[in-house]
């Protein structure tokens, strides 16, 4: 029941950055939506393994840890132009 | 008897706190969402939008950890928990710095800002700073 309960707060938080990246008025607005999302992304994926009892997900877990980072600071770099 | 007993309170407590740390976690999260809607510009809502889903996911990983059935799923929550803390200054960082380098306006209730980025609408340019220094010309001014 708790795990279902912070799946359904993932889901929300998951609207929220995708209305973000929308009306962003900036673009560093945007990217620091899609950083928000990609974190909700990873929880519901630990959240999950949790529930199906799935360990091999947790190796999903530490990859999109990695993903998220470098998508984020590439995404802040082209917006700052320095992107090379 | 009693053995067997003990193992099983604390696999019960073992059960709640790890279910407490997955709910502390999600609602921490939840709080980094509501702070993306509610907070007036930028440079506040990088403040909710990585710290506090930073340590959300840090707390639903150690949930994790404590609800974890094998040794090796462990170990991998533990390098990503480590991961997570180290990567998410510079990950704000870098978003910050694209903020401003961008020219991203300040909310107009800002008090004091040592950047001179330029101010969201009228009510905030009103507010500059006590130099009547126009909006935005800091910042190639600094030595």
């Amino acid at each position: 029941m708790v795990v279902e309960t912070a799946l359904v707060v993932m889901a929300l938080s998951l609207a929220v950055a995708a209305w973000r990246v929308v009306v962003g008025p900036s673009d560093a607005d945007r990217v620091l939506a899609v950083d928000l999302g990609f974190i909700v992304v990873v929880c519901s994926i630990a959240l999950l393994a949790v529930r199906a009892r799935t360990p091999a997900l947790l190796d999903l877990v530490l990859v999109a840890t990695l993903v998220g980072f470098l998508t984020t600071v590439v995404l802040a770099r082209l917006v700052a132009g320095r992107g090379r | 008897m009693s053995g067997d007993a003990l193992g099983e309170v604390v696999a019960v407590a073992a059960d709640v706190l790890g279910q407490g740390l997955l709910l502390a976690g999600s609602l921490l999260v939840g709080v980094a969402a509501l702070g993306l809607v509610r907070l007036p510009d930028v440079y506040s809502r990088i403040n909710a939008g990585t710290k506090a889903a930073a340590l959300g996911l840090v707390l639903v990983l150690l949930g994790g950890v404590v609800l974890a059935p094998t040794a090796g799923s462990v170990l991998v929550l533990l390098v990503a928990i480590a991961l997570q803390l180290f990567t998410v200054p510079i990950a704000g960082f870098e978003i910050a710095q694209a903020a401003r380098l961008t020219g991203t306006p300040v909310t107009g209730r800002t008090h004091h800002d040592e950047l001179g980025l330029p101010g969201a609408g009228a009510t905030g340019a009103a507010d500059e700073g006590p130099d009547g220094e126009p909006p935005g010309a800091g910042r190639g001014a600094r030595p």
